[in-house]
């Protein structure tokens, strides 16, 4: 697994990596398996913690000013809230509070997504709680991105607290790569890739989007290929700050824009990145951007009823018929 | 203790100097406050300097680390004595130690850390003694909470895993009988000072307005933490004189009048010599007025 691999890679670079979270130690090694091993590899340096996420997520930032350069495993991202005043009153104010004594190098790892049939508390997006925070950088790479470099980037080059969101349905997943994919490096360490489904010639809608709806987007392109629909996906894997000019250069390509993720509706990434693009691209749009997210509604554990809910390739399918006519 | 008769007497001088100073600074910034040369809030400790001075005393300042809360003025000040830095940054001067951006309850100087979320701190001491066990420093934190953050849930996941992982901090708690407002019996059930013992924190409950007692009492503490690298909680029961901030005070008079005669200051002025005690309280608010005024005119 890639994140494994960047895990197992910033422990052997930097002896000041330690890994923080619930179950981690070997031989259960995670809820998930990202640091299965690594316990025995690394010993001392992969901790198994109480159950007290905000507790735990304390202890980090405390490493943090000490000289450490702290993973935190957070089971589930459902549950960031319990870490959210470590997140927003301690590890994102010392740096500026203290005005710039300190340094709070630190990395939340969290997978964050349904489609496993987990219920209500157990398959949210909530990324965007953090994002917009100052003092926080908020990843998420989806499996068009080397996750695992970009990992031990946040782990070891990163000066800044970053929450890095994972997806459940990435996990199983190889990374994907493609002759028709560049990538483009706005925001050091964190690249945005771009997948496109044609050779040459514009294209004639661009999805942007991030994290596990890669996993619906990927095979939708393959299928509009076949529809003769020219589409540029593109992934950032940094939310926040948004890297906005890679975003405009992509959609000044061409006027139709959708951008889809897969928390709920309202407040979210895609209002913050429409209006930037608006700004960026007024008069340029041949219509108006399109914006798909989850319904406003608790996520239902029963998995067809789950699917009405989510983002899928079939809803992202139906937005771009519908933009294009 | 070893400590021969001459040294305690010089000994308790210099934690009345430094009691006294932390008390004017705290009456200086209330006198301040009143006179809107400074904004926000100011949380003073008067008549818990006891606290402050007798723990900070009982540490090697060069490499022990304290956290503190939003009523830390004292804990600054016993720890580095930069009442410059301290007032500066209250008054929201650039010369203040963090350049007047962190204000009365965000100071960070060296190895001292201030945060005004009750509790809040709890964990990231407990994270701090980690990384020191981990290097192998020898050095010992210092978190300090009162009876308010008690309430917290943040400080008991805090002592769990002080204790399971075995690390080198002392909790230490200042009972000033008031959170905010509220009476502490009002607001815990139980017996407050027996809490951390559930957790295997072994506690030390003393009277937190003597700080000869104070003193010897956290020396041994910090010992035994630095010795076995296990947690300790000094349970020390005072009485905040002054109001939670600035004019929010409901309080009997003649509570407040009990607990003038059982003040730090007080008592401990009738163990020095009179002449001796009088001269130092006017140099120092001497000192400390000169202070002031310079940073104004800046």
């Amino acid at each position: 697994m890639e994140l494994q691999l960047g895990l197992a890679e910033a422990l052997t670079a930097n002896e000041k990596v330690v890994v923080l979270g619930e179950d981690l130690v070997d031989p259960y090694g995670g809820a998930f398996k990202v640091t299965k091993g690594l316990s025995t590899r690394f010993p001392g340096r992969v901790i198994s913690t109480p159950i007290c996420e905000g507790g735990f997520t304390g202890v980090a930032v405390g490493m943090a000013l000490r000289g450490f350069r702290p993973v935190v495993e957070i089971m589930f991202g459902d549950f960031l809230t319990l870490c959210a005043d470590q997140i927003v009153n301690h590890m994102t104010k010392f740096p500026g509070m203290f005005n710039g004594q300190v340094k709070v190098p630190l990395v939340i790892r969290t997978p964050m997504g349904g489609g496993r049939g987990y219920g209500a508390t157990h398959s949210q997006s909530l990324e965007k709680m953090f994002l917009g925070l100052p003092g926080i950088k908020v990843v998420a790479p989806s499996h068009v991105h080397a996750a695992g470099d970009i990992l031990q980037y946040a782990i070891l080059a990163d000066d800044d607290p970053v929450l890095f969101i994972e997806n459940k349905l990435l996990y199983p997943l190889d990374r994907y790569a493609h002759v028709l994919m560049e990538q483009s490096a706005e925001i050091p360490g964190y690249p945005t890739v771009a997948l496109r489904n044609f050779g040459s010639g514009q294209p004639d809608v661009i999805v942007i989007s991030y994290g596990g709806l890669s996993r619906e987007l990927v095979p939708l392109l393959e299928k509009l290929r076949s529809d003769e629909l020219n589409v540029t996906a593109v992934f950032p894997s940094s939310l926040w700050p948004v890297p906005i000019k890679t975003l405009v250069r992509y959609g000044a390509q061409c006027g139709r824009l959708v951008i889809c993720e897969e928390g709920t509706t309202g407040f979210n990434w895609g209002s913050e990145v429409a209006v930037l693009l608006y700004d960026a691209l007024r008069g340029n749009l041949l219509a108006p951007i399109t914006r798909l997210a989850a319904a406003s509604q608790v996520i239902p554990a029963a998995r067809q009823l789950e699917m009405e809910v989510l983002v899928t390739a079939g809803k992202i399918e139906n937005a771009i018929w519908e933009l294009m006519s | 203790m070893l400590t021969s008769v001459s040294n305690r007497q010089e000994l308790l001088r210099n934690f009345f100097h430094e009691m006294f100073r932390i008390r004017v600074v705290e009456e200086t910034l209330l006198n301040l406050f009143a006179h809107g040369a400074i904004g926000g809030t100011v949380h003073t400790c008067l008549g818990q300097e006891a606290v402050a001075v007798g723990v900070t005393s009982a540490l090697n300042r060069e490499m022990d680390i304290i956290c503190s809360n939003h009523r830390g003025h004292g804990h600054f000040l016993a720890y580095c004595r930069d009442d410059r830095g301290l007032i500066a940054e209250i008054l929201g001067q650039s010369a203040g130690v963090c350049g007047g951006i962190g204000g009365s309850q965000h100071l960070q100087k060296k190895n001292f850390y201030s945060n005004g979320i009750l509790g809040g701190m709890a964990p990231v001491a407990v994270g701090m003694a980690y990384a020191e066990k981990l290097k192998g420093s020898g050095a010992v934190v210092v978190q300090f909470m009162g009876d308010g953050a008690m309430a917290e849930g943040a400080v008991y996941e805090a002592l769990n895993m002080a204790s399971l992982w075995g690390l080198p901090i002392m909790f230490a708690v200042e009972n000033n009988q008031y959170a905010q407002s509220t009476h502490w019996s009002a607001q815990h059930s139980g017996a407050l000072e027996q809490r951390s013992e559930a957790f295997g924190v072994p506690v030390s409950d003393i009277d937190g307005n003597d700080v000869e007692g104070v003193y010897d009492t956290a020396r041994r503490l910090i010992r035994e933490i630095r010795s076995q690298c296990a947690p300790r909680l000094l349970f020390m029961r005072t009485y905040r004189l002054g109001p939670h901030s600035k004019g929010d005070d409901l309080r009997d008079p003649q509570e407040l009048d009990y607990h003038l005669q059982q003040e730090p200051l007080y008592r401990l002025r009738k163990n020095l010599d009179p002449s001796w005690v009088t001269d130092v309280e006017r140099q120092v608010r001497q000192e400390v007025a000169m202070l002031v005024d310079d940073l104004r005119r800046s």
